[in-house]
C-alpha cells in the first residue's frame, strides 16, 4: 500500500474516503469482535441507503434548521483580532446551537437513522458530557430510552451535565473500569452494544470508532464547513487562508475542514490538548505524540506504552482527555494535508479568558485550545489575512472547572 | 500436523470432549502463571487459552476485566506472556497453548517478529478478539508461514454466509460464542447453540468449540452434547481473584496504577490456594463434558 506520507495531497480526491471497508489509507477499517460485526453491517446499509434518500436529508435539514437553529453565523471577532494585530479571526458559533455545542448536529442524525432502523434505546458515551447531553436531548425528543456510559471520574467533575441529562431522562452510568474516563465509558457501550443489539442503537459522538462511524459522524458534522464556506465567501468575499479547530476525537474539525479539502490555498490546522506540556508525557496529543495502533474499532494514532497498553491522558479539559483520534485526521497528519498542534492547559486559559474578556463569548475548555492556536497564528499574518475558528461550544459547562483554578469555591 | 489438530484429533479419537480453561497471564502475579498451567493440565485442560492482558478489554465482563486488571498492575506485557509460554514448554511439550487477547499488543510489537518469537516460545494459535476476517488476511498468512493457528469467533449474530467465509479462514478450531454479550454473561440458551453449533460443522471440518457463559458441570454437560470442546473462563478467572481477596473492584483503588505486591509467605499460601481452586473447578467442568 502507498503511505500516505508519500502522496501529494493535492491529488487526493477527499469524496472517496473511506473505502468500502472504510479506510483511510492504513487507518480506520472494523476492528470489532464478531458479534458486532452483523448491527455494523446493518447500519453501514440502512446509511447507504437513507444518506442519498430526499426525504431522509430533508428531515435532517428541518431538524437542524427548526431544531438546532442552523445555520449558526459567523462572528469577526474585530476587537480580538485588533489587539493581536495580525490577521482577522472569523468565529463558527458552533456554541449558538441548541444544547450548546456542534455536538447536536451528529446526534440529531444518528438519531434519525435509529428511528428508521426500528431501534427503541440508544446508547451513548460522554467524557465531558456535551455528547451524553445531546444523545439525551433528542432521545427525550424522540421518545426513546437512552442510557449514557461516562467514566466514573468524569461524573464527579462534571456534575452539572450529569444532571442535565438525567433531567432529560436519560440513565446515567458511572463506569469504573481502566482508568475510569472517556476511554473507558466506550468500552462500556461497547460491551453494553454487545449485549443488547438487537434493540439498540450506539450513538458514537466523535469521528472515532469502526466503520462506518468515523465517516457517517464526518458527513452529519460537514454541515459546519458547508456553511462556512458560504458564509465567508458572502462575507469577506473569499474562502479563508485558514482553519483552525480543537482535535480531541475530531468530530468538530473534521466537521469544519472536509468541505475545505480540496480547496488547496486554504490551510488547516487541529489542535490537540497538551496538557502540561507535550515534553512532560501529560497530555492527550497523540497526533503530535503518539504512535499508530488499534483501539475502540480502528486503527489510528494512540497514546500507548511499549507493550501496546493504551495510557492514561491529561487535559485541563475533559472533551479532549482522550488517548485516541479519528481514523482520518491520522491519514491528513500523514499526508501533511492538516497541520496538527498542541496547546497547553495554560495557554488555552488565557484564550478562554481573552475571548470571555474582549468580544463577550465565553468558550468552552475544548475550544479555547483552538482559539489559543489562531491567537498565535494571527499574530504573524498581515492584517487583510483571514482566520476561521470553529468555535465549536460554549463555556457554561465550565464554570465550575475554571473557578476551581482561579480558588474560587461557588 | 498442528499440535492442536493433534490434540483435537487425539480427544475425537477417544470420544472426549475437549476441556480448554482460560486464565490471564500474570493473574495475579507473574511467576503463578506457569504454575498454574501445569496445574490446568493437571486437573483435565487439553488446551490452554492464555489471556494477554490489554488496558481495554473490550469483549469482556467485569470479572476478566478484573483479571486483565491484576495482571496490568504487575506490567505484564506481550514479551512476558511468550516467556511464560517458553518456560512452560520446558516441562510440557504436548498441551497446545493458544494466546486470547487484542490487537494492539501484538500491532505495536508487529505481527512478523510476535509471530517469530511465537513460534518460537512454543504457542499454537493465537485468538484476537478485535481482528475479524476483513482486516486478518495479513496477520493470517504470517501467523500460517510459522505453524501457528488462527482462531476465529463466530458469534450468534454471524450470518451463514459469513459463517462459510471465516471457516474458510480459519485453522485449529473454531471458537463459537454461544451468547450475545461479554464474557461471564449469564443468558445461555443451550437449543440455538445446539442448531449453530449444527450449522458450523456441516461447514466445516475443523472441530468447534464453545464459549461464554458455561461456568459449571451442568452448562458443560449441556454445551458438549453437541460441541468438540468447552471453553471455560470467568468462573475460573473469578476463584483465582477470590483466592487473594482481590476478585470485586474496589470503588476506591484504582488497580491500574496500584500494583499489589505479596510477599514470599503470601505466595506460597496463594499458589496453595489457586491451585486447590484450579483443580476443583477444571475437574468439574472436565466431568460434566466427558460424564
Amino acid at each position: 500500500m502507498q503511505t500516505p506520507q508519500n502522496i501529494d495531497p493535492r491529488t487526493v480526491d477527499y469524496g472517496a474516503v473511506p473505502d468500502e471497508k472504510g479506510h483511510f489509507g492504513p487507518y480506520g477499517g472494523r476492528f470489532v469482535s464478531e458479534t458486532l460485526i452483523a448491527a455494523l453491517d446493518e447500519l453501514q446499509a440502512a446509511y447507504a441507503m437513507l444518506k442519498d434518500d430526499a426525504s431522509f436529508q430533508a428531515e435532517f435539514d428541518s431538524d437542524l434548521a427548526h431544531y438546532v437553529g442552523r445555520p449558526s453565523p459567523i462572528y469577526h471577532a474585530e476587537r480580538w483580532s485588533k489587539k493581536l494585530g495580525g490577521a482577522q479571526i472569523f468565529l463558527k458559533r458552533e456554541d449558538l446551537n441548541h444544547t450548546g455545542a456542534h455536538k447536536v448536529n451528529n446526534t440529531i442524525g444518528q438519531a434519525l437513522l435509529a428511528k428508521h432502523m426500528g431501534k427503541p434505546r440508544v446508547i451513548a458515551e460522554t467524557g465531558a458530557g456535551q455528547h451524553g447531553v445531546a444523545s439525551a436531548t433528542v432521545a427525550a425528543r424522540l421518545g426513546m430510552e437512552c442510557q449514557v456510559f461516562m467514566g466514573a471520574e468524569d461524573v464527579k467533575r462534571q456534575s452539572l451535565n450529569v444532571y442535565r441529562m438525567k433531567l432529560l431522562g436519560a440513565d446515567v452510568v458511572p463506569v469504573t473500569s481502566g482508568s475510569r474516563t472517556l476511554k473507558d465509558a466506550m468500552n462500556e457501550a461497547l460491551r453494553d452494544w454487545v449485549t443488547n443489539v438487537d434493540n439498540t442503537f450506539y450513538i458514537i459522538g466523535t469521528v472515532a470508532g469502526p466503520a462506518p462511524y468515523p465517516q457517517l459522524v464526518r458527513d452529519f458534522q460537514s454541515v459546519i464547513g458547508r456553511e462556512s464556506r458560504v458564509q465567508m465567501q458572502a462575507q469577506t468575499g473569499r474562502l479563508p487562508d485558514c482553519l483552525v479547530a480543537c482535535v480531541g476525537g475530531g468530530s468538530n474539525a473534521i466537521g469544519l475542514f472536509h468541505p475545505f479539502l480540496n480547496d488547496h490555498d486554504v490551510a488547516m490546522h487541529g489542535v490537540e490538548a497538551g496538557g502540561y506540556g507535550i515534553t512532560t508525557g501529560k497530555h492527550a496529543a497523540p497526533l503530535n505524540d503518539g504512535k499508530p495502533g488499534i483501539l475502540h474499532g480502528n486503527r489510528t494514532y494512540l497514546m500507548e506504552d511499549e507493550d501496546g497498553q493504551i495510557i492514561d491522558t491529561h487535559s485541563i479539559s475533559a472533551g479532549l482527555d482522550y488517548p485516541g483520534v479519528g481514523p482520518e485526521h491520522s491519514w491528513l497528519k500523514d499526508m501533511g494535508r492538516v497541520n496538527y498542534v498542541a496547546v497547553t492547559d495554560d495557554e488555552a486559559m488565557d484564550a478562554f479568558r481573552a475571548l470571555t474578556q474582549i468580544e463577550g463569548i465565553m468558550p468552552a475548555l475544548e475550544t479555547s485550545h483552538a482559539l489559543a492556536y489562531a491567537a498565535k497564528l494571527a499574530q504573524d499574518m498581515d492584517k487583510d489575512k483571514t482566520i476561521l475558528v470553529n468555535l465549536s461550544g460554549r463555556g457554561d459547562k465550565d464554570i465550575l472547572t475554571v473557578a476551581d483554578i482561579d480558588g474560587i469555591t461557588l | 500436523m498442528s499440535r492442536i489438530a493433534a490434540r483435537m484429533k487425539a480427544c475425537q479419537d477417544r470420544g472426549r470432549k475437549a476441556v480448554i480453561p482460560y486464565i490471564v497471564a500474570g493473574d495475579p502475579w507473574l511467576e503463578i502463571t506457569v504454575s498454574a498451567m501445569h496445574t490446568l493440565v493437571d486437573a483435565g485442560a487439553d488446551i490452554i487459552e492464555l489471556g494477554v492482558p490489554f488496558s481495554d478489554p473490550m469483549a469482556e465482563g467485569p470479572v476478566i476485566q478484573l483479571g486483565h486488571e491484576r495482571a496490568l498492575a504487575n506490567h505484564i506485557g506481550l514479551s512476558d506472556v511468550l516467556a511464560m509460554v517458553a518456560e512452560f514448554r520446558n516441562k510440557d511439550r504436548e498441551t497446545p497453548v493458544v494466546l486470547m487477547g487484542y490487537a494492539n499488543p501484538i500491532e505495536v510489537m508487529g505481527y512478523t517478529v510476535f509471530a517469530e518469537a511465537a513460534q518460537r516460545a512454543g504457542v499454537d494459535g493465537v485468538l484476537t478478539v478485535d481482528m475479524p476476517p476483513e482486516e486478518a488476511s495479513e496477520s493470517n498468512t504470517i501467523f500460517r508461514q510459522h505453524g501457528i493457528d488462527a482462531i476465529f469467533l463466530i458469534a450468534p449474530t454471524t450470518s451463514n454466509q459469513r459463517t462459510k467465509q471465516i471457516c474458510a479462514m480459519a485453522t485449529g478450531y473454531i471458537y463459537y460464542v454461544s451468547l450475545k454479550g461479554v464474557t461471564g454473561a449469564g443468558h445461555l440458551d443451550t437449543a440455538e447453540v445446539e442448531s449453530k453449533v449444527r450449522f458450523i460443522k456441516q461447514t466445516t471440518d475443523l472441530p468447534v468449540c464453545v464459549g461464554f457463559g458455561i461456568k459449571d458441570a451442568d452448562s458443560a454437560r449441556a454445551i458438549a452434547k453437541y460441541a468438540d470442546g468447552v471453553v471455560v473462563g470467568s468462573v475460573l478467572v473469578d476463584g483465582m481473584g477470590e483466592c487473594v481477596g482481590m476478585n470485586v473492584r474496589d470503588n476506591e483503588a484504582d488497580l491500574n496504577t496500584e500494583s499489589k505486591s505479596f510477599n514470599a509467605n503470601e505466595k506460597n499460601l496463594f499458589t496453595k490456594k489457586i491451585t486447590d481452586k484450579i483443580m476443583s473447578i477444571v475437574s468439574v467442568i472436565a466431568l460434566g463434558a466427558n460424564p
